[in-house]
């Protein structure tokens, strides 16, 4: 073995050439993915991206048209039952049994996955203790609120202990503060060492969770990387200085001699980093006869990104 | 372990959860599935029974009007639990949980059997306090013991044909109100264009073939014959015959929906 190659990590999924078409619409076309063991990968897009399609294929519930794709080293399409028994998943829709307590139907999953009686009273048991269920494991999910629902059909995935788990859109229609706690329990899977697939809206969920975040539009990957990686590839960090008069403006505009001026708003923006010393570069340029009444950094966060990226509204129909 | 092991198991693990539900719906199980034919029979027992038994003349065989009608009330009982069973068969499918299963490895069919499996038991009780009730309002039986395990088998056979048959219009309608608006022919228009009420020969031309002749009749004129000990010649055979050939007709139509629409 060659000491010098890094140690290769092994791939969660592997995706080449995903094709999905309903009728008439195209709704991937040619995905490539690669998600490695134990990160936390986002696919992040508008509603309409595609990004349901690729978890619904995923995990064995709709053929693709084209392409191939492994998980877990496992061939989707002729070993789909492999599969399944390394996955779990919990999709946009609630599937709880609603006529079921929070405790019958993790014992119910249990019972499905063929687990000994006294695993699956001890893996229910405590599973419902992490999820912050156990003091409404006997009532049924009519009674829950929606983040406690969403809770028990995640919890419902784990009872397997599933190598790689699917979210698809795990806090859409919650609560800021219950999106907090389901925010704080993706990240303690993490620490159990399984691999995430998340799906999301927002940009401040893939960039709180996820290790890789990629971009989706119309079926398509238009960016992938890193959180860190996509805020970079946006030029843009800026300062903004904004003055009490045109003259102070003119001035500092001189001083700098670089920045765009917007003279209705009394406005300059500087390109800047936002750094300690850089900012005092600036200041020092300026020097005491200025005037600044406002002093505001601007650094890109992924909403620039995103908006960047997927800025094409007229292509899309309906 | 082996592959029917398995399937044994799983389907066993969703009969107990359909159990669960009927247990937790009992109030509107009991109402539409015990109470609602109960009704039935009283209604045509008391208030439309003398004048419906005196006009049935020969066909009554000089027995009060509800010997007559006991029999088409428990074929309409076992129709009545079709709607339910199509109902929660929709409702499985077209909420999320039957996609959780689905990315599970699960037998694919042990989500229909338990249906099944448990509408059938709901069918069996239902016609069980029927009859109860059809005893404690007059009705007179004149069976054998034989007699009455025919009687058992048919309604059986019956209730398992009704119960995919129901679990298939669940597989292919989108939403409840459309299984429950599919079921109604099963459980309203067909028994009255059977002999459930009256004899089909006493029925105008247009309906009076298709009433002689389509399956309801059959297993009411069975059923009748059965309870009033009168010779029942082929009548069980051809309602057994008619119960097999919809139960299969049904399984295969609701294992392809199944399979097309988890595909």
């Amino acid at each position: 073995m060659n000491a010098l190659t890094s140690p290769t990590t092994r791939a969660a999924v592997v995706v080449t050439g995903l094709r999905k078409t309903y009728g008439q619409k195209l709704v991937l076309q040619g995905v490539d993915l690669r998600i490695e063991e134990g990160e936390v990968f986002a696919l992040l897009g508008p509603n309409g991206a595609g990004k349901t399609t690729i978890v619904r294929i995923l995990s064995t519930l709709i053929p693709a048209d084209a392409g191939t794709a492994t998980v877990m080293g496992y061939d989707l399409r002729r070993e789909a039952g492999r599969v399944r028994g390394v996955i779990g998943v919990t999709g946009q829709f609630s599937a709880v049994d609603d006529l079921l307590t929070g405790e019958e139907n993790m014992l119910l999953m249990g019972r499905l996955l063929h687990l000994p009686a006294a695993v699956r009273r001890s893996r229910a048991a405590e599973l419902l203790e992490r999820f912050d269920l156990a003091g409404a494991a006997r009532q049924t999910p009519a009674t829950y609120s929606g983040g406690m629902r969403r809770r028990l059909d995640i919890a419902m995935s784990l009872i397997g202990r599933p190598q790689l788990i699917f979210l698809d859109e795990p806090t859409t229609g919650l609560d800021p503060r219950s999106r907090r706690t389901m925010w704080q329990l993706i990240r303690e899977l993490v620490a159990d060492g399984v691999t995430i697939l998340l799906t999301t809206q927002y940009l401040e969920e893939a960039d709180q969770l996820a290790n890789r975040i990629a971009l989706l539009d119309h079926g398509r990957i238009v960016a992938e990387g890193t959180p860190e990686e996509l805020k970079r590839r946006m030029p843009g960090a800026h300062i903004q200085l904004r003055f009490a008069d045109a003259a102070s403006l003119d001035r500092a505009a001189r001083e700098l001699k670089e920045g765009a001026r917007d003279e209705q708003e009394l406005v300059l923006r500087v390109p800047n980093d936002g750094g300690i010393q850089s900012l005092r570069n600036v200041l020092a340029r300026l020097g005491d006869g200025i005037a600044v009444e406002d002093l505001s950094i601007h650094t890109p966060d992924l909403d620039d990104v995103f908006l960047a990226m997927t800025a094409n509204p007229s292509k899309e129909k309906n | 372990m082996s592959a029917m092991t398995l399937v044994a198991q799983d389907s066993a693990t969703m009969l107990g959860r359909e159990i669960k539900h009927s247990v937790r719906l009992l109030r509107l199980l009991v109402v539409s599935s015990i109470l609602v034919p109960i009704v039935m029979l009283l209604l045509f027992d008391y208030i439309l029974g003398g004048t419906i038994g005196r006009g049935l003349g020969a066909a009554a065989h000089g027995a009060p009007y509800i010997d007559y009608l006991v029999a088409g009330i428990l074929v309409m009982t076992v129709a009545g639990s079709c709607g339910p069973t199509a109902i929660n068969v929709t409702m499985d499918m077209t909420g999320g949980f039957v996609d959780r299963i689905r990315t599970m490895a699960v037998t694919r069919g042990a989500l229909l059997a338990g249906h099944v499996g448990v509408s059938v038991l709901r069918m069996l009780v239902a016609t069980a306090a029927v009859i109860v009730v059809a005893l404690l309002v007059g009705f007179r039986p004149k069976a054998s013991i034989a007699d009455w395990f025919a009687v058992v088998g048919i309604i059986a056979a019956f209730s398992l044909a009704m119960a995919w048959l129901s679990a298939a219009i669940g597989l292919v309608t989108k939403s409840v109100a459309g299984a429950n608006g599919l079921t109604l022919p099963l459980s309203f228009l067909l028994p009255f264009l059977s002999s459930t009420f009256v004899p089909a020969d006493s029925m105008p031309a247009g309906v009076r073939w298709f009433a002689a002749n389509q399956p309801f009749t059959a297993v009411v004129d069975s059923l009748r014959a059965l309870l009033s000990g009168a010779p029942a010649g082929n009548a069980p055979y051809l309602a057994l015959v008619w119960c097999a050939a919809i139960a299969l007709v049904a399984f295969v139509w609701a294992r392809a929906s199944f399979n097309r629409v988890a595909a």
